[in-house]
């Protein structure tokens, strides 16, 4: 057993009493479920300040029974079953999807080492070697529930969104995996608790001599896939400007069209869920967990003890904002738009910057000089090729009065180009003949 | 090191190991009969993903917890959705047949299976009755994932390269026989669009309706366009333009 100051590792694991483990269970479930109740509350608020409306503001200090209320009445509306749906299958549908979403929880670092009653336990459910995958494992088996839901309504619309939310998934997950493949080769590890405890400690740098400590947040280090991963899991739980799968100006409501009462309320809870869980897995992976950003670890006791629990969910409440910030501001993408994004521009992206990484590592351990040749020399070939690459020219576009000298006969007739409007003639006889108005005041103004 | 990897590298079946087996091996084997006996085509690929499934729990029990979750990752996520896709854009529809075609093939193919069956597992279990499982503590003494990575990095890195390669030509051929691209050349843009549709000879404007501003109500006659001619494009292309002419339409004096 290790002391409260240092971080978890893997073998502080599997050394909880029964009680503990069922605590951790119920604080990870309890926390997907409030995750959900207050995260549609802050949407609707966040969206409705974006858009200059209130929000709901209604039910309890400042609307925030409003979801509550919401929940207590989709359990009372009527649970309509489509005649042509297929029965078990629409049924078992939107439990797949909440167990998933909520399963991935228990792999999320919420602290370090606490004390509980006398016990050292770390502030995370378990932790495997291979924790990443089973939130990825998670998080793949989720779609079965858009994809079941969307196939058992037996209707049209909900069979669209299952096949679009299928095809959605298997094109991102691609580079969802490529993006934290990145990580897995800074931190050397797939646990989740050891990959935030790899970011806690800064790496240094040694610029001329002086050492420069550099943030150990693997956002900064590794920014390129940080972006891709943030793009990617946007795809991954079905948000704007992905969430093609329900896209209600094409689909109705997509997979969930046929879905009523807490069926429905299922797979609203599942949505949401999957975005706080997955805001908190990017918070782990990339945002330094629950390590305290930068100017408050001027305190010492700041990553020790409970008080990690904060940044933890605040930087995960940073990251719920984002998300409702982009719902709030781009437009739906295209189909192909969206798929053409994938895997034409974040796969090949992704699998550039892992090349670029491991050449950068095979060259940490060089001495100085020929670790400047292996930088310098491809970096210097990049540069000339990019400085001696024959520029494509253009053919001179011809001038708009060119291009209508040689339309042929017979064209479409054309407003004049000037949009001038030639003066009437009747109007330059009236100005013509009128005596001028100032005609004596002029001479005066000359004798003066 | 893991619980779990602890619990099988030991050698002897522990406890829990035994109950997570006999709770998931029926379960396994009830998949993998659903997946024959089911009519329905979307049903038989769920009963596989339950057998997939546990056998990625099977894998984890047995300290491999890597395998275990790339066969729920690449396996059940993402070859069995490939699978429903294509089933769902077959439609929902499509189920089996009750018809034989070969008189008795049922009962022969379930004879025979059992039969396989049970050569199969009378031949594993007297091959490995009495076997002690060694070198799995050493196999995974860095760690399950380091193990496995320096393996396939040293050992088998060509054998890992050629398969890579081998799948990479199959995706890419596929494309290539499935995929129809047009040349830049051959797309017309939106101003290349407009501009045809200005370009003398195209009238731009919407078709005119048959029998506008006609003289009969009759689906050949053609209709007028605004400066009085008339417009071919207004009858069906199967019918000649008919347009009476004065002689025609003037009394012939036989309406007495």
């Amino acid at each position: 057993m290790i002391s409260l100051a240092q971080p978890p590792s893997l073998s502080d694991f599997g050394h909880d009493p029964w009680w503990l483990i069922l605590g951790k269970i119920v604080f990870a479930f309890v926390v997907a479920l409030l995750g959900t109740l207050l995260g549609v509350w802050f949407e609707r608020r966040v969206v409705g300040f974006m858009q200059v409306r209130p929000g709901p503001n209604q039910l309890g200090p400042f609307g925030l029974l409003q979801t509550l209320a919401d929940g207590l009445k989709m359990a009372f509306k009527e649970d309509i079953l489509p005649r042509s749906a297929d029965k078990v299958v629409y049924f078992f549908a939107p439990a797949i999807s909440v167990i998933c979403a909520v399963t991935a929880l228990s792999v999320i670092p919420f602290g370090p080492m606490v004390s509980v009653f006398g016990h050292q336990t770390p502030l995370q459910v378990t932790d495997v070697p291979v924790a990443v995958l089973v939130v990825l494992a998670c998080s793949s088996m989720a779609v079965y529930g858009i994809v079941l839901a969307g196939w058992a309504s037996g209707s049209t619309y909900p069979l669209l969104g299952g096949l679009r939310s299928a095809a959605q998934l298997i094109s991102y997950e691609v580079a969802l995996g490529l993006s934290i493949v990145a990580v897995f080769m800074l931190a050397g590890t797939m646990s989740t608790s050891e990959i935030v405890a790899a970011q806690g400690d800064g790496t240094q740098l040694s610029l001329f001599g002086f050492d420069i400590p550099a943030p150990g947040w693997y956002a900064l280090l590794l920014f390129p896939s940080f972006i891709v991963f943030f793009i990617s899991i946007v795809g991954e739980t079905n948000r704007p400007p992905f969430d093609l799968p329900e896209a209600e100006s094409e689909l109705v409501a997509g997979f969930m069209t046929e879905y009523s009462s807490l069926k429905f309320a299922l797979i609203m809870l599942s949505e949401y869920v999957a975005m706080v869980t997955m805001s908190a897995f990017t918070v782990t992976l990339f945002l330094g967990g629950w390590h305290a950003p930068w100017p408050i670890t001027v305190w010492s006791g700041a990553n020790s003890g409970w008080w990690p629990l904060l940044w933890f969910f605040g930087k995960v409440i940073l990251l719920v904002f984002v998300f409702v910030w982009l719902r709030g501001t781009l437009p739906r993408l295209r189909y192909d738009q969206f798929m053409r994004l994938g895997w034409k521009v974040l796969i090949p992206i992704s699998l550039v910057w892992i090349v670029i990484l491991a050449g950068l590592r095979t060259i940490d351990d060089w001495d100085t000089q020929s670790r400047l040749y292996a930088i310098g020399v491809p970096a210097g070939l990049v540069l000339l090729a990019a400085l001696f690459w024959p520029s494509r020219k253009s053919a001179p576009k011809p001038s708009l009065a060119e291009q209508v000298d040689n339309r042929p006969q017979g064209s479409f007739p054309l407003p004049p180009l000037d949009l001038q409007v030639p003066p009437s003639p009747r109007t330059r006889r009236m100005v013509a003949e009128r005596e001028p108005a100032n005609a004596p005041a002029g001479q005066d103004s000359e004798e003066v | 090191m893991n619980t779990s990897t602890l619990l099988a590298a030991s050698g002897a079946v522990s406890g829990g190991e035994a109950v997570t087996f006999w709770i998931l091996a029926p379960v396994a084997l009830a998949g993998a009969i659903g997946m024959v006996a089911a009519r329905n085509a979307v049903h038989s690929a769920l009963w596989l993903v339950l057998t997939m499934l546990s056998l990625g729990v099977f894998y984890v029990l047995q300290a491999g917890p890597f395998i275990g979750m790339v066969q729920i990752i690449v396996y059940t996520g993402a070859i069995m959705m490939l699978f429903l896709f294509v089933l769902m854009l077959v439609g929902r529809e499509a189920s089996d047949s009750l018809i034989e075609v070969l008189r008795g093939q049922r009962i022969a193919a379930i004879g025979l299976g059992l039969g396989f069956a049970g050569l199969l597992g009378s031949g594993v279990y007297r091959a490995t009755q009495g076997s002690i499982p060694v070198g799995l503590e050493q196999a995974n003494s860095g760690g399950n994932v380091e193990g496995i990575a320096r393996l396939l990095f040293t050992d088998y890195v060509f054998a890992f390269e050629l398969t890579a390669a081998l799948l990479i030509t199959a995706t890419i051929g596929g494309m290539i026989l499935a995929h129809v691209e047009r040349r830049k050349e051959d797309k017309r843009d939106q101003v290349a669009t407009m501009k045809a549709r200005f370009a003398p000879g195209n009238y731009p404007g919407p078709k005119p309706g048959p029998g506008v501003f006609a003289t009969s109500s009759s689906v050949a006659t053609p209709a007028r366009l605004p400066d009085g001619r008339l417009s071919d494009r207004s009858t069906p292309d199967i019918l000649p333009v008919r347009e009476l002419t004065a002689e025609e339409t003037t009394l012939k004096g036989t309406e007495k």
